[in-house]
C-alpha cells in the first residue's frame, strides 16, 4: 500500500472515530454507545499489548492480570492519596511494566503452551491478591472514584474537568479513543522499526537470534513490559469510567478474550486486535438473543473462523486497506 | 603465533553420561580446523560448549586469552565467536535479505530507542546494513534468491544462508555445524570453495563435520573425537594414518574415510 493510501486510511479512521461516531450518537440519542465504544477502545489497547507478545512468539493469556493491576494502582492512588487521575494513568502503566519485568524474567524462558499456562494462572493470582491485600479493600473493591479533574498548564485549561460534561461518558469516549490511537501508533512504529524486526527474529528462532548477538532475554522482557504497560493503561481508564474496580473487574475470561481478539483480527496485522475487539464485543452482544445457545454459537463461529481464516479477519482485505507486517504467517512454536 | 581460541580440559556431564571428556586443543588464527568423530562422539556438545550455548562441567574455553565459558551466548557472539546452525534453523518466514539484515544487529551504532525514533545514526545503520547484506549475498551466490522467503530455499542455498547470517555478525571465528551434510558431490565441491573463500576474508573457521572426504580436503588440521574424548589431532595425512582413528571408524568402509 502506498504512503498516500495509508495516509488516507489514517485520516478516514481519525475522522470516523472523533467526528462521525459522536455525530451519529448525537443524532440517534443513543448515548449508551459512548460507554460501549469506550470499552471497546480500552479492551483494544489491552489486546494490542497481547498482540505484541504474540509477535515475539508467546501466547499470552494473562493480560487481565495487568489490566486489573493498572485499575487498582490508579484507583488506590486517586482514592487513598488524592493523586490526580492524569498522573496515575502513566504511573499505572509504569507499575505494570515494572511488575512484568519481575514476572517476565523467569516465565519468559518458557515457550509454547507452558508459557500460556503460567500466564493463565497470573490473572487468578492477581485477583486473589486483590482480595487478600489490605490496601485493595478486599472483595468490596475500590468504589466511588471521582471523575478525572481538569488538566491546566500555566493557568490554561487544556482538558476541562469531566464533571463539566453533560454526558460524562462522552468525555471518556474521547479519552479512550485518543489513548487507543496513540497506543496503536506507537505499536505500528515499533513493529515497522528495526526493533520490530528484532522481535520477529525472536519469534522465528531464539537460538539463532542469540547466535547473532541479540540479547534475547532482554528483548523478550522489553516486549512483555510494553505489552503490560498497555494492559495497565487500559485497566486504569476502565476503572475511571466504571468509577470502581473489583477483584472480578478482569477475570480469566477477559484474559482469554484479549487473546481471542488478536486471533480474530489477525496476528500478522498491527491493527488486527483493534478490529478483533470491535467484532468480538458486538458479536457477543448480538448473540444475546440466542439465549442459552449464545456461548455455543459464539464458540462454534470462533472455531470456524480460525479454521477458515487462520490469519484473521484482516487477511480478507477486499480493499487492500491494511498493511501487513512480516512475517506473513505466524508460526506456532 | 598465539592461538585465537584455546579449549582446555573441557568436560560436559549430563547426569551419569559424559558427553565431552577432558578435551583440549588450540585454534590458530586464520586456519580451518575440523572436529570429526563417529555419531555420538560429542561433536555437537563440544560445539555448543565453545559457542557457550551450554556451560561446561569442568574446563574452559578462552578466546584471545579471555575466558568465554559461562558467558551468555549473545555476549560470546559480540566478542566474535559466532556459530551457525544446520539448515533447519533459520528464520523461516523472513526473506533471505531480511534475515541477513537482521543479523547485522551487532554492527549497529544506534540504540534500540534510536531505531524506534529513526535517528540519523539509525538511518545510517540501516543503509549500511542493506549495503553489507547485499555484498554478503553476492559473495555467497545468494543474490538471485535475495527476496525469496527462506523456507522456500533448496538445501544448498539454506546452508549458504546460514553462513551469510553468521558472516553478518562480523565474526573473528565462525563455527560451522556440519556444512556438508546431506550434499551431493557437486554441492559439496561448491560448499568447500565457499568455505575457503570465507577463510580468505580473514575469518578463522571451526567445523564439525561427518563428510570425511570434504574434511580431508579442506582442513588445515583435524581433531578427532570418540566417546567424548580426543583421540587424535593433526593434519589430514597424519589423521589418515593414525591407528586409533582407523580403529574408531572400524566398520566404516575405507573409502569413506579416505584412507
Amino acid at each position: 500500500m502506498s504512503t498516500s493510501a495509508r495516509l488516507a486510511t489514517l485520516v478516514i479512521f481519525v475522522f470516523a472515530v472523533f467526528v462521525a461516531v459522536p455525530v451519529l450518537i448525537g443524532l440517534t440519542h443513543r448515548t449508551d454507545f459512548y460507554y460501549t465504544l469506550s470499552s471497546v477502545a480500552l479492551l483494544a489497547i489491552a489486546s494490542g499489548g497481547v498482540w505484541l507478545t504474540f509477535y515475539i512468539g508467546r501466547i499470552n493469556i494473562g493480560q487481565g492480570a495487568y489490566a486489573l493491576m493498572g485499575g487498582y494502582v490508579s484507583a488506590i492512588l486517586v482514592v487513598r492519596y488524592g493523586v490526580s487521575f492524569w498522573i496515575t494513568l502513566p504511573l499505572a502503566g509504569a507499575f505494570c511494566a515494572a511488575a512484568s519485568v519481575l514476572i517476565g524474567l523467569p516465565i519468559l524462558r518458557l515457550r509454547g503452551v507452558y508459557f500460556a499456562m503460567v500466564t493463565l494462572v497470573l490473572t487468578e493470582v492477581v485477583r486473589l491478591l486483590a482480595l487478600a491485600l489490605p490496601i485493595t479493600n478486599g472483595a468490596k473493591g475500590m468504589v466511588s472514584l471521582p471523575p478525572p479533574g481538569p488538566i491546566s498548564l500555566f493557568g490554561l485549561t487544556l482538558v476541562p474537568s469531566f464533571d463539566t460534561f453533560a454526558e460524562r461518558n462522552e468525555a471518556f469516549y474521547y479519552l479512550s479513543v485518543a489513548v487507543m490511537c496513540v497506543c496503536f501508533a506507537a505499536l505500528y512504529r515499533l513493529v515497522h522499526s528495526r526493533v520490530g524486526r528484532l522481535f520477529v527474529a525472536l519469534q522465528q528462532n531464539e537460538e539463532l537470534a542469540s547466535s547473532m548477538g541479540l540479547n534475547v532475554p532482554a528483548l523478550r522482557v522489553l516486549a512483555y513490559s510494553i505489552s503490560s504497560f498497555f494492559g495497565g493503561i487500559g485497566g486504569a481508564i476502565f476503572a475511571a469510567i466504571a468509577q470502581s474496580v473489583y477483584p472480578s473487574s478482569f477475570t480469566v475470561a477477559d484474559s482469554v478474550n484479549f487473546m481471542l481478539n488478536c486471533f480474530l483480527g489477525g496476528l500478522g496485522f498491527v491493527f488486527g486486535p483493534m478490529l478483533g475487539t470491535l467484532v468480538l464485543y458486538f458479536g457477543w452482544d448480538l448473540l444475546f438473543q440466542a439465549g442459552q445457545y449464545q456461548l455455543l454459537i459464539y464458540s462454534g463461529v470462533m472455531i470456524a473462523l480460525m479454521l477458515v481464516l487462520p490469519n484473521g479477519l484482516l487477511s480478507i482485505r477486499p480493499l487492500n486497506f491494511r498493511k501487513r507486517v512480516r512475517p506473513l504467517i505466524w508460526r506456532r512454536s | 603465533m598465539a592461538p585465537i581460541l584455546t579449549v582446555s580440559g573441557i568436560t560436559k556431564q549430563y547426569g551419569g553420561l559424559v558427553a565431552v571428556n577432558d578435551v583440549s586443543f588450540d585454534v590458530a588464527e586464520g586456519e580451518i580446523l575440523s572436529v570429526i568423530g563417529p555419531n555420538g562422539a560429542g561433536k555437537s556438545t563440544l560445539f555448543k560448549l565453545i559457542a557457550s550455548f551450554v556451560r561446561p562441567t569442568r574446563g574452559e574455553v578462552r578466546f584471545k586469552g579471555e575466558r568465554i565459558s559461562g558467558l551468555a551466548p549473545h555476549i560470546v557472539a559480540r566478542k566474535g565467536v559466532v556459530r551457525t546452525f544446520q539448515e533447519t534453523t533459520i528464520f523461516k518466514g523472513l526473506t533471505v535479505r531480511d534475515s541477513v539484515i537482521v543479523a547485522h544487529h551487532l554492527r549497529s551504532h544506534a540504540g534500540l530507542l534510536g531505531f524506534y525514533l529513526g535517528t540519523k545514526a539509525a538511518r545510517e545503520d540501516e543503509a549500511e546494513f542493506g549495503r553489507s547484506a547485499d555484498e554478503i549475498l553476492e559473495f555467497l551466490g545468494l543474490r538471485a534468491v535475495a527476496d525469496e522467503i527462506a523456507s522456500n530455499l533448496p538445501q544448498g542455498s539454506l546452508r549458504a544462508l546460514g553462513v551469510a547470517i553468521g558472516l553478518a555478525a562480523n565474526p573473528k571465528i565462525l563455527l560451522l555445524d556440519e556444512p556438508f551434510a546431506g550434499m551431493n558431490h557437486d554441492e559439496t565441491r561448491r560448499a568447500v570453495e565457499m568455505t575457503r573463500a570465507v577463510r580468505d576474508r580473514g575469518v578463522t573457521l571451526l567445523l564439525v563435520e561427518h563428510d570425511m572426504a570434504a574434511v580431508m580436503r579442506i582442513s588445515d588440521r583435524i581433531v578427532v573425537l570418540n566417546f567424548g574424548a580426543k583421540i587424535a589431532e593433526g593434519t589430514a595425512t597424519e589423521i589418515q594414518s593414525n591407528e586409533r582413528v582407523i580403529e574408531a571408524y572400524l566398520g566404516v568402509e575405507d573409502e569413506t574415510i579416505g584412507v
